[in-house]
């Protein structure tokens, strides 16, 4: 039959001569190829002890970031769930009270923040919406597993970065 | 005296049958370890440092494991199959000498359990018998595939036990003599001027040959493991076992590759004989102790030679493997038999 790609190759099944069908050197082949394996490197990454090296612009979990003066900079505007293709981030927006300013940066919060983590795809579209520069996705933490799909939902106590120690 | 002679048989017994064990153990250790290395993995490294606690870990764990009896099995015949290939693998380590003698006292002692006037014929009446454990328990499990598999096992088993007793018939004639014992030492005398070297590999390379592949099959290692060939057979004659009972299997597999291993390194590799070991000028009792020491070095190169193939070769398929006993090792040892024989008488004619 006329193939194709006019790639294929005409194989013949020539029966096999002496040395092979002794098996012996083949295996002395096999033999040696494993012993090389015995003292390569190994690929494995013991896990707890030492982690996998991260890129730099890995997308990991997310963080609420405050502003130089300790201000969470987030005004719930509501970019990053709009933005969001995988509609994993609601908020709820509330006004700011006299003698919160050192609270908040703008007259208007989040009083929550939800990320869904099972819902995110870590695509990073929310930090690139956000006006505030509130948003980021860290390179050095990812979300671990979890027993309850509840605990997947992370509000502002998980995610907002937290206060610096010269502010408290 | 008489008593002295029974404590130190005694201990020697319960040394051997110690270091058997804890062989055994640890070759479960040392399997997975080269599974690993070869597949540039590390194995097991959690148990303990370097995991040197893995093997308790799993016997503890096949220890709490419910000892499961299916309901149409023969009940006796299926906890009689697993004690039984137990029982065997650790009888005949008996007749192994695992060194030369320890000068006590102005004693001679030898380090060796029994000795057996026919250390061989023993050897090979016990590994005979190690097959009815695998075949009792494959037919007691009342399971199709368990009996596949026990059934494969014999029929291999007899298979390959013609041409393993061809090549050591092949072996008998250069040594003329059936005592373990004795063809330990006779490898001991002086070849080429070099004392400890008169090894039988040299006059029997290819009565060797067979009886490693022969010793690969009785084992049921890889490349010959089809009674428990689980893409076959599930899990072959061990199917329906949980718990111990599937442990002492595996451990008699385990036994059986150190007794292999020992049986080869005393007939062909010179058992506890080091070159040079009359030439060094040392105290006999450290000679000694340096053979064992040897033997036992040898001993691990062939268990880790048994691994090395596991990780390295595919199973055979099964008409290749009665092709293989039937029409290559067998009629090739019987030729090694005829011209170990031509040579011997030659050497007589000649000198």
């Amino acid at each position: 039959m006329q193939s194709l790609s006019n790639r294929a190759k005409k194989l013949e099944k020539k029966p096999m001569n002496f040395s092979e069908r002794m098996y012996l050197p083949a295996i002395f082949q096999g033999l040696s190829i494993t012993m090389r394996h015995f003292f390569k490197k190994k690929a494995t990454i013991r896990y707890p002890e030492e982690t996998r090296p991260m890129s730099t612009v890995w997308r990991g979990l997310h963080v609420l970031k405050r502003d130089e003066k300790g201000r969470e900079r987030c005004t719930a505007c509501g970019l990053c769930a709009v933005a969001c293709p995988a509609e994993a981030i609601t908020m709820v927006a509330g006004e700011r009270k006299r003698g919160e300013e050192n609270l908040y940066r703008e007259e208007k919060y989040a009083i929550s923040y939800e990320i869904n983590m099972l819902r995110c795809i870590f695509c990073g579209l929310c930090e690139e919406a956000c006006p505030k520069a509130a948003i980021f996705l860290q390179n050095d933490k990812t979300a671990p597993a979890r027993y309850e799909r509840d605990e997947f939902i992370y509000g502002k106590d998980r995610l907002v970065e937290p206060m610096p120690i010269e502010n408290l | 005296m008489e008593l002295d002679i029974l404590l130190i048989k005694g201990l020697i017994i319960f040394a051997v049958f110690g270091i058997t064990l804890l062989i055994a153990t640890y070759s479960t250790y040392a399997e997975r370890k080269v599974a690993a290395f070869i597949q540039d993995r590390v194995g097991p490294n959690r148990a303990g440092p370097l995991g040197l606690a893995q093997p308790l870990a799993d016997a503890v764990k096949l220890f709490f494991k419910e000892e499961f009896v299916p309901a149409n099995a023969n009940k006796f015949l299926f906890i009689a199959g697993p004690s039984l290939a137990m029982l065997t693998a650790c009888m005949s380590s008996a007749v192994i000498p695992f060194g030369g003698t320890l000068l006590i006292g102005g004693e001679y002692i030898h380090l060796q359990a029994i000795e057996v006037n026919i250390g061989i014929l023993y050897v090979f009446g016990i590994v005979a018998l190690g097959v009815y454990g695998i075949m009792i328990g494959g037919w007691a499990s009342n399971n199709k595939f368990s009996l596949l598999g026990a059934i494969r096992a014999a029929s291999q088993n007899i298979s390959y036990e013609l041409a393993m007793g061809m090549s050591i018939i092949a072996l008998l004639l250069v040594t003329g003599t059936l005592s373990m014992r004795d063809i330990a030492a006779q490898q001991g005398q002086e070849m080429f001027g070099v004392s400890g070297m008169n090894w039988n590999i040299f006059y029997q390379p290819v009565g060797f040959l067979i009886f490693i592949i022969c010793a690969f099959a009785e084992t049921n290692r890889v490349p010959f493991d089809l009674p428990e060939c689980e893409t076959e057979l599930v899990g072959g004659y061990h199917t329906e076992y949980s718990s111990m009972g599937m442990g002492l299997y595996l451990f008699a597999e385990y036994v059986n590759i150190f007794v292999a291993s020992a049986v080869m390194a005393t007939l062909y590799f010179g058992g506890y004989n080091f070159p040079f070991m009359n030439q060094l000028g040392l105290p006999h009792n450290v000679v000694t102790i340096l053979g064992t020491v040897v033997l036992f070095a040898k001993i691990f190169f062939f268990i880790f030679f048994f691994m090395w193939v596991r990780w390295t070769l595919p199973r055979f398929r099964y008409d290749q493997l009665m092709n293989l006993g039937w029409k290559i090792l067998i009629p090739l040892s019987i030729l090694n038999v005829i011209v170990t024989g031509g040579a011997i008488l030659l050497k007589a004619e000649l000198f």
